[in-house]
């Protein structure tokens, strides 16, 4: 790959960060009702309590040394003390990041299979039944909200059809037999919140790929390809698709912050213990400090994804490669 | 000069107006947006709601019957009525936000697009910004932080999707500015903000118009999501509202069904007739740029 | 035995507008080891017709008669499955190389070797070691046989291209527009190549192109196309020197003559006409100098003037005086 390209790509990167933090402390810190302000006006903290944090924060000194004293507590992986768990934030987060990453893992991979798999029947059965019925599911999962959409599927499947449970990531107060029992009860906690993310990435997905390769199958290459006498299967596989998944790529990392987005919602809903629950249950309590820890790493994650999306598309198109 | 503008403007608006009555989304958006903008204003008028007049043990979750035309909610308040009352929240929100995003990126799009250089690297970079970090996070905080007033919640929706129109105004822009008459407005020493706003402006209109439909779709999900969330404004009981109060009271584990099925359908209907209209308008102004 | 012959074929697009007939009853036909070139302006239907013979129009193109025979298959009626057989095989294109004929993520030896695979009972190695034989044909280093398509210049693509074109040993070879977008010298060069090639290989050769001037050097035969149909056709030097339609006569003036000085290509006054409405009688008649009553209402049939040449025009040689 250029080297130039992937210097230029984590600089824009960097400098996108920093813009984060910067935004992340005036935020938390400088903005009026900010919750630094609100702890320093709590009549109740006693004017011990006010020192020690006017200390820590360096209150009393210039605006850099305090943007410095935030810098050096984020390096530190220092992220306060939640008000809600009355424990580092650091702690709370790492234990919620698995759950969060299983499902949106599992929703993303399987979105991203039905998505592109149903995008391709859509543009190439142009006008069809199965392309009219594509676009119309693609429409009303974009115009449904997320949360909305879990509530139906409990409704259906869970209180109705009592096929899977509520809410958790276990059974609550269960022993299990074997690794196996536990997996499998996951397994079916699982079921729904992951359905009710992927399908609303499916219609997005679906959407993107279908138009994306309805511009791949009018340009001139196509046309070569065709004239070589290949059936469509070869042409979809061997010269639509590798240009249609680039433009693919950037959208799933684009993409990425809306997912999270979702998440947040699903999570709530089906109460599972990942990130976007924690979210929630700060967000409720205003447990400011964990909402700046869950709010960065997002961020972060979200950046560094792009990062990744970008290089990727580097190492699979040989305009950029070379 | 000005009647043969006029002559033209007619031709383009009745050329609009053929698009528009052949194309089906284009038509089906309008009568569902029609229909509820009919329900938002004279809806509480007719049927008068106050979210602070709670019911009785006896009237609280009722079903659907002749006195509540779609039940009750948990703390005995009528649905329909609420229904109508949360109209008027979600639109105006979804349109005063939409009007704050659109002011924003048009005008951060065209700043850019026109004066290139620096301005435009500075704005494309914040730009670039809020269209990397994750939307709701980003919200929900700025509201956790600000409050979760009506307003607040409008401001923060418009302060904060700008960036998509943004991009499409500025690339638009920048193949407007070198057309000749832009030149020639030069020439006859038109001043910078003159050929910003009526020169480039009304040639990046027609695409700004489809969008601020599609952004109107998204703000409207976006109150909804919020209020679901718990950061509603509690004095103005919007769609998102009644699902919170729905979900809350566990209205799906107890199967009251009609608790939280109009909101959602009366969201997904709106949303709906807004992304047909908007896809439409876009295909019927912007006919070269998305054949899709 | 003709290699290819087109009889009567008619091509039309149904698109909303209406039913637009870019080929019209259009015949010609093809010795083994010839070259033909077929000339008019763009939207005329010269590539409708190439695309015809190997089935390769859009959705909305259809053949509506007519029919194509390559030696003695009837390409026309073959299923969808048959002429997938014969493409590139018997009938391979030379597409305008210098734009995005070429799968830009796709190595352009795999280009070539993928279509070997394909219609040959060869291994993958077989395919690739032909496809650097070609890249020699051609005059192209081997060593660049692994390299994408945006890193050759514009003469090396197309270059490239009829390496691809040669993969399975076609009988016929289309080129449409091969030359287009090159400068003058690359695209000497090519035509040299594209004739040098035809020779040693003895296949045959459909040259299609908007610039008349470029075909005397590698033409047999010459086919004038206007409207959707063809006009006048006839040996190379017939068309040049003895033309009669004065469409041809049009295509010709201010052509560079080593006789004559120089003179700039003159346009031809008016636009291409609406192929949904053609005009009636002569379709060249809103256009045409020389046109009178009876061009408005007849159309006018093919005239022989022997040799194989022959025109539609009621007026045939008019302009020479």
């Amino acid at each position: 790959m250029k080297r130039q390209y992937l210097a230029k790509k984590i600089i824009q990167s960097l400098v996108t960060i920093f813009f984060v933090l910067v935004f992340n402390y005036i935020l938390f810190r400088v903005m009026p009702g900010n919750p630094l302000a609100m702890i320093m006006r709590n009549p109740r903290a006693s004017q011990e309590a006010i020192e020690r944090t006017r200390e820590l924060f360096g209150l009393n000194q210039s605006w850099v040394v305090q943007f410095w004293i935030y810098l050096k507590h984020l390096f530190t992986g220092d992220l306060g003390i939640s008000f809600l768990y009355r424990q580092p934030v650091t702690e709370i987060i790492v234990a919620r990041i698995i759950p969060t990453v299983l499902m949106v893992g599992l929703a993303q991979i399987l979105a991203i299979i039905v998505g592109v798999f149903l995008g391709v029947i859509s543009a190439w059965k142009r006008g069809s039944r199965v392309d009219v019925a594509a676009l119309g599911f693609s429409l009303v999962t974009y115009s449904m909200p997320t949360f909305w959409l879990g509530i139906i599927l409990i409704f259906v499947f869970s209180v109705s059809l009592r096929w899977f449970p509520t809410s958790g990531m276990l059974t609550p107060g269960q022993s299990f037999s074997s690794t196996f029992a536990m997996v499998r009860d996951a397994a079916r906690h699982l079921v729904l919140p992951v359905l009710t993310l992927s399908l609303v990435l499916i219609g997005e997905y679906t959407l993107t790929m279908r138009n994306t390769l309805l511009d791949v199958l009018t340009e001139d290459y196509m046309t070569t390809a065709k004239a070589k006498g290949f059936d469509d299967n070869y042409l979809i596989k061997k010269h639509a698709l590798p240009n249609a998944m680039l433009p693919m790529i950037t959208l799933i990392a684009i993409n990425l912050g809306l997912v999270i987005g979702g998440t947040i919602q699903v999570e709530t809903i089906f109460s599972w213990p990942g990130l976007g629950r924690l979210m929630f249950d700060a967000l409720k309590a205003r447990d400011y400090p964990l909402l700046q820890g869950i709010f960065l790493l997002i961020t972060l994650s979200v950046i560094v994804a792009n990062l990744i999306a970008d290089v990727t598309y580097g190492y699979f198109d040989p305009r950029v490669r070379e | 000069m000005s009647s043969i503008d006029g002559v033209m403007r007619r031709k383009k608006l009745k050329r609009f107006w053929n698009g528009f009555k052949n194309n089906r989304m284009a038509t089906t958006g309008a009568v569902i947006l029609v229909f509820f903008s009919v329900a938002a204003v004279i809806g509480p008028v007719l049927f008068p709601y106050n979210p602070m007049e709670f019911g009785t043990v006896e009237t609280i979750l009722q079903p659907p019957s002749t006195t509540y035309y779609l039940g009750t909610d948990n703390l005995g308040r009528d649905i329909f009525r609420n229904l109508l009352s949360g109209a008027r929240i979600s639109l105006m929100v979804g349109i005063l936000a939409t009007l704050i995003s659109m002011f924003l990126g048009t005008s951060i799009g065209i700043m850019s697009g026109y004066f290139g250089k620096t301005i435009d690297s500075v704005l494309m970079r914040v730009t670039d910004f809020f269209l990397v970090i994750p939307w709701l996070p980003l919200v929900l905080v700025l509201v956790a932080i600000l409050g979760s007033s009506v307003w607040i919640i409008i401001l923060v929706i418009g302060l904060t999707s700008w960036a998509g129109t943004a991009r499409v105004v500025r690339s638009q822009t920048l193949s407007v500015k070198e057309r000749p008459f832009i030149e020639r407005a030069r020439a006859i020493g038109a001043d910078h903000s003159t050929i910003m706003m009526h020169h480039i402006l009304p040639n990046v209109f027609p695409l700004v118009f489809a969008n601020t439909i599609l952004v109107t779709a998204v703000a409207i999900i976006s109150e909804t999501t919020l209020s679901f969330l718990g950061l509603g404004d509690p004095t103005r009981p919007s769609w998102g509202m009644m699902l919170h109060y729905a979900f809350q009271s566990g209205a799906a584990s107890s199967g009251a069904y009609w608790f939280f099925l109009p909101p959602g359908l009366c969201v997904v209907l709106v949303v709906l007739g807004f992304t047909f209209l908007g896809y439409a308008f876009d295909e019927i102004l912007n006919p070269k740029l998305r054949r899709r | 035995m003709k290699l290819l012959r087109v009889e009567n074929l008619k091509t039309y697009f149904h698109i909303s507008e209406g039913i637009v007939k870019a080929v019209d009853d259009v015949s010609f036909s093809l010795d083994d080891g010839q070259c033909l070139g077929l000339v008019g302006e763009s939207g005329c239907g010269k590539t409708t017709t190439a695309l015809s013979i190997n089935r390769l129009l859009p959705p909305e193109g259809i053949i509506e008669g007519g029919e194509i025979y390559l030696e003695s298959v009837k390409l026309t009626v073959l299923s969808d499955v048959e002429i997938r057989k014969h493409r590139w095989k018997d009938v391979s294109m030379v597409f305008q190389g210098a734009m995005n004929a070429m799968n830009p993520v796709m190595k352009i030896g795999e280009q070539i070797a993928e279509a070997v695979v394909w219609h040959q009972q060869v291994t993958h190695q077989q395919a690739w070691n032909r496809a650097k034989e070609l890249f020699e044909l051609v005059e192209l280093e081997p060593g660049r046989i692994g390299g994408y398509p945006h890193e050759f210049s514009g003469g090396m693509k197309q270059r490239a291209m009829i390496a691809m074109a040669l993969a399975c040993d076609p009988k016929l070879v289309i080129g449409d527009e091969p030359t287009t977008a090159l400068d003058v010298m690359v695209q000497a060069q090519i035509l040299n190549l594209l004739d040098r090639l035809r020779k040693t290989l003895k296949m045959g050769l459909i040259i299609i192109t908007h610039d008349l001037s470029i075909l005397g050097e590698t033409c047999d035969r010459i086919a004038v196309m206007y409207a959707g149909k063809i006009v006048e056709i006839g040996s190379t030097e017939d068309v040049y020197d003895r033309h009669m339609h004065p469409y041809t006569h049009r295509l010709l003036m201010g052509f560079p003559n080593i006789h004559r000085p120089k003179l700039m290509p003159e346009p031809i006054p008016g636009s291409p006409p609406d192929l949904i409405r053609p005009p009636s009688g002569c379709r060249f008649h809103p256009r045409c100098d020389y046109a009178q009553e009876i061009c408005q209402e007849q159309e006018p049939g093919m005239t022989t003037a022997g040799n194989g040449h022959s025109y539609a025009c009621h007026f045939g040689g008019a302009f020479n005086g």
